[in-house]
């Protein structure tokens, strides 16, 4: 019975008992078993593809009143692999005055950038692939080398349009960045370590009951960051067509999209490590240790329909528009709520008087945020016409 | 074993003195800032191969973490001035519509 | 003299000393300014590397948030606005570069032989004081720290204010 709670832990015992009894030595048993590791964890980003493709498709139509892809197999579940053999049989075109080691550089290394974050992610108590005591440090790190295959896809393509679109795409994904690592801090203020684990253990009280806030803030950066609409500019067809990635044909252009759900399964598990308390569900985890994994994917599925929610819901907001809400309303109030967390973890030693004083104080930002717009807003509407059209373009 | 520290700074002064080159003879303006930037991380491998391997007396003495601290320090200057320097090339580009350094040589057009 | 043992660190070393070597050969010699920029991000992961096997693991990550993430890029974005007038043609290198060679290589030859000849105080290296948290208090500590990290924001901020006016469109 207690094999079958503790079922993580002792798999891999056995299996290094296992290399080990095979004679290798000790440098190669380590190899090996990392090696395993990290194909396990390469395989479970590649695994977030297959099953949210079809997922998100089918969510947003029934949120939109249609049935959404139900021919291959039954309700359409295994539609991402139709995709992918569809990819595989285009053509794969190089732009004829595009250079060419740019150009194929791009699609490799837009994914990478994505899998290096699931190393730091807590699956449970011990199953971590490495457990950085700078785990939240490394992932806003890694995430900024997606901006380099972004600018390198944009200016590899010899399109004057698509190195438009990386620009803009850079602009917003530079912009985002900011509030994304002033919540990091706030949070990383209650939990007193870096470490993604240390922050699951120290969440007695999930961070998103205590600063609610800030876990609104983090999700929406959150998702600017993956290009997830409603600020999906690049990939309106609407817009520059696909943006950087415009003159990306076949597996090439699947590396892009694989690279964007990769992001956003990574992202989903981001927050549900900092915000929603991890592996951890009101017990449930001393019980049964063997379920952790489970509850880890199933708080990440729930961001993930968040976010698809927030797809479905909202039109997409203009580039400006994005920008100036970023860098004028976003960065104000993460500062705001870095100051207050600085305030509440001063004033009192207590996990509980802290946890409440800090709700108060996002209660109390909420309403006064919403005074603040109520009275732009009113401002604005008693504006007259010509006015309001200039204020809106600016 | 450790690595030991002579290798970690013959590696910095390599990397300074292909740095050097890089800043002495390249014509382009941002090919020298590039060289500056070779410079400047070669001396944080030097500061932090030093702090590493010399030997402190407790954590309490303010040198104990200096070596960590020049080199955040260093970094952050290095990145203040690579965005001054760029800011530089776009406005002399603008106004000379060249960023060869040997063409920018004097005061006035 | 005994023949060091060989363990993964120093193949590891020698692995990232390739790397970075690599990525600054590449920004020195290359014509085309845009792949001289990504072999220049290439040697700052060299260098991330090599300050993780120095176990300063908060610089690696410093390193790769503030160089690759903002000044490659900032060094991208300054090439792409000013790339029309570098024309394949163009030389890459000035009239003197083979004084520059002579000279890098005269300067490497020097530090070389006095490295390698210092006695250096090879002391076991002790492990390291200063978790994060140990950093972050020498930063603020009046005793410690303050002073410089006060100065480099007032630097940051001068920089940051001076750069938005110079490049700014008339």
């Amino acid at each position: 019975m207690d094999f079958i709670l503790n079922f993580w832990v002792e798999f891999g015992a056995w299996v290094g008992g296992l290399l080990s009894n095979w004679g290798l030595p000790d440098w190669a048993v380590n190899l090996i078993a990392d090696f395993l590791g990290v194909l396990i964890l390469v395989v479970i980003g590649i695994m977030a593809v297959l099953i949210f493709t079809p997922m998100e498709r089918k969510v947003i139509a029934r949120m939109q009143d249609r049935p959404g892809p139900n021919r291959v197999w039954p309700y359409g579940l295994l539609q991402a692999l139709a995709d992918a053999i569809k990819m595989l049989t285009k053509e794969d075109i190089i732009p004829t005055h595009a250079d060419r080691a740019l150009h194929m550089l791009a699609p490799l290394i837009v994914a990478i950038p994505a899998l290096l974050v699931y190393a730091v992610l807590p699956w449970g108590p011990g199953l971590i692939g490495q457990d950085l005591n700078i785990g939240v440090l490394y992932i806003v790190a890694i995430s900024t080398i997606h901006v380099l295959a972004i600018v390198i896809a944009g200016w590899g393509s010899n399109n004057k349009y698509s190195l438009l679109g990386a620009f803009r795409v850079v602009n917003q994904l530079l912009a985002y960045e900011v509030p994304m690592v002033l919540c990091i801090l706030t949070v990383v203020l209650f939990s007193k370590t870096m470490s993604t684990q240390g922050i699951v253990e120290a969440q007695t009280i999930p961070y998103f009951v205590t600063m609610p806030v800030v876990g609104l803030i983090f999700l929406i950066c959150a998702m600017a960051e993956a290009n997830r609409s409603p600020v999906d500019l690049i990939e309106a067809d609407s817009e520059m067509v696909a943006g950087y990635m415009v003159e990306y044909s076949g597996m090439k252009f699947a590396m892009f999209f694989i690279a964007e759900y990769v992001t956003m399964f990574a992202a989903a598990i981001v927050i549900s490590t900092l915000f929603l308390g991890g592996w951890k569900f009101f017990g449930l985890e001393d019980l049964a240790p063997v379920l952790t994994p489970v509850i880890v994917f199933a708080k990440s599925v729930f961001v993930i329909f968040c976010m698809l929610w927030f797809r479905a819901t909202f039109p997409r907001i203009r580039f400006d528009q994005l920008v100036g809400f970023a860098w004028k309303f976003l960065v104000p109030l993460a500062l705001v709520n870095l100051m207050l967390g600085a305030l509440v973890v001063k004033l009192t030693e207590n996990i509980w008087g802290q946890a409440g004083l800090m709700l108060l104080g996002n209660v109390i930002v909420i309403v006064v945020t919403f005074f603040i717009l109520n009275r732009a807003a009113r401002r604005m509407k008693e504006a007259p016409a010509l006015k309001r059209i200039v204020a809106v373009e600016r | 074993m450790q690595v030991p520290l002579s290798w970690y700074l013959i590696v910095a002064a390599a990397l300074f003195c292909i740095g050097l080159y890089g800043a002495l003879s390249r014509r382009n303006a941002i090919g020298v800032l590039m060289g500056v930037e070779l410079m400047l991380n070669s001396v944080n491998i030097n500061l932090l191969a030093f702090w590493r391997h010399i030997e402190v007396a407790t954590a309490s003495t303010p040198a104990a973490l200096s070596g960590q601290v020049f080199a955040i320090i260093v970094i952050t200057v290095a990145a203040a001035e690579a965005a001054v320097g760029l800011a530089l090339i776009i406005a002399v580009y603008r106004n000379r519509r060249t960023v060869a350094i040997e063409d920018v040589d004097m005061m006035k057009l | 003299m005994s023949i060091p043992q060989v363990t993964v660190s120093h193949v590891v070393f020698v692995i990232l000393s390739a790397i970075a070597l690599i990525g600054a050969l590449g920004v020195v010699t290359t014509r085309n300014l845009f792949r001289a920029a990504l072999f220049l991000v290439l040697s700052f992961i060299g260098v991330a590397g090599f300050y993780i096997l120095l176990e300063a693991e908060f610089l690696a990550m410093v390193q790769i948030l503030v160089y690759v993430g903002a000044i490659a890029i900032l060094i991208i974005f300054a090439i792409m606005l000013s790339q029309r007038l570098m024309a394949p043609g163009y030389k890459a290198s000035n009239e003197q570069w083979l004084w520059a060679l002579v000279a890098a290589v005269a300067l490497f030859a020097a530090l070389a032989f006095i490295l390698l000849n210092v006695g250096w105080p090879t002391a076991e290296a002790s492990v390291p004081q200063g978790t994060v948290a140990e950093l972050g208090k020498a930063l603020v500590d009046p005793d410690q720290y303050l002073l410089v990290f006060e100065v480099a924001s007032v630097l940051l901020l001068a920089a940051l204010v001076g750069a938005v006016v110079i490049a700014r469109e008339r």
